[in-house]
């Protein structure tokens, strides 16, 4: 298991899980989905080759209403 | 005349802005927006609820909307930067607002932060758009830290109280002529967006009182009227108010008259 933290939340994932297949596993609309790992946002043409390493901090934000 | 607002090098026909925050119902926020006239849309960039489904509110903006992202979150100006960064990189565009808030009970701007950040990013390649404290110096200071427009409140975030502030604001209108003064927050009522323009706003950007409205469809179309009104109005050049009565109908030369 490899341990990172996924919007501020320590989780341990399975090793080698990549992060396209990780943004899938979660309850959320993958096109919505802008992932931010380490400080640096990842496009989605990358999500497939990027695999997560122990240490990782990954953000998954979205664009939401606001004034 | 020609009445033209330009932008960061953009000319917007609408002087109407909208929110996108607090609809009930995310297809009548695409009415409304289609509804207001609005080119320049706000939005704002938040962590997902992994356990939720969240909804793409993106597949309900309409197509030739410009977005405008908010840094609504942020406390400093290092996170204001940060949000406004990801979402560039995200290919959200480069047009941002400011938002630089550390009180929770009245939501108002930080200005000292908000102008490290509006210097940032303007230097960055940002347009850049501060919410900011109706202040006289630190509009100065925006301006010098290559703010595209100024955005000082009317009153507090999401009070419908109007324009409170409104003296500070003329301040601004009369003294800051590098860039356009957009009259944000506190907006309630079409009357109070159209007075912001009378006094010679260049535009206003409202976001509950559309929001909340029981057919906010109808009320983007009446910020909408309120807001050109005023506008016109504000060209048009009002006369003074006067402490007595000014007839008029001439006094004189009544039929009766020996």
């Amino acid at each position: 298991m490899v341990k990172i933290v996924i919007n501020g939340r320590a989780t341990e994932i399975a090793d080698n899980t990549g992060l396209r297949d990780l943004v899938v596993s979660c309850k959320v609309k993958p096109e919505a989905v802008v992932a931010v790992l380490n400080d640096h946002v990842i496009g989605k043409d990358l999500w497939t080759d990027i695999v997560l390493n122990e240490g990782d901090r990954l953000e998954l934000v979205s664009i939401v209403g606001g004034g | 005349m020609e009445d033209r607002l330009v932008i960061g090098g953009r000319e917007l026909k609408s002087r109407f802005l909208i929110g996108t925050g607090k609809f009930g119902n995310k297809q009548v926020m695409r009415e409304a927006i289609v509804s207001s006239g609005a080119e320049l849309v706000t939005v704002a960039l938040r962590r997902i609820d992994i356990e939720n489904n969240n909804e793409n509110i993106l597949a309900f903006i309409p197509e030739n909307i410009t977005l405008m992202i908010n840094t609504s979150g942020a406390r400093n100006a290092r996170e204001a930067v940060r949000i406004a960064r990801i979402a560039r990189e995200a290919g959200y565009g480069n047009w941002v607002k400011i938002e630089v808030i550390n009180d929770s009970r009245y939501l108002l701007p930080d200005n000292y932060e908000t102008v490290k950040a509006t210097e940032a990013l303007a230097a960055d390649g940002f347009i850049v758009l501060p919410y900011m404290n109706p202040d006289l110096y630190a509009a100065r200071d925006l301006v010098r830290a290559g703010a595209a427009a100024i955005m000082p409140l009317g009153s507090f975030i999401g009070s419908n109280q109007g324009l409170r502030l409104k003296i500070l604001i003329d301040v601004l209108i009369e003294e800051i002529d590098e860039v356009p003064i957009i009259v944000d927050a506190g907006i309630g009522l079409p009357s109070h967006a159209a007075r912001a323009m009378e006094a010679g706003a260049d535009a206003v950007l409202v976001n509950t009182a559309v929001a909340v409205a029981a057919d906010p469809v109808r009320m983007a179309v009446a910020f909408s009227k309120a807001i050109e009104a005023g506008r016109m109005a504000c060209l048009a050049g009002a006369g003074r108010e006067q402490r007595t009565a000014a007839a008029s109908s001439p006094l004189a030369g009544f039929l009766y008259n020996e």
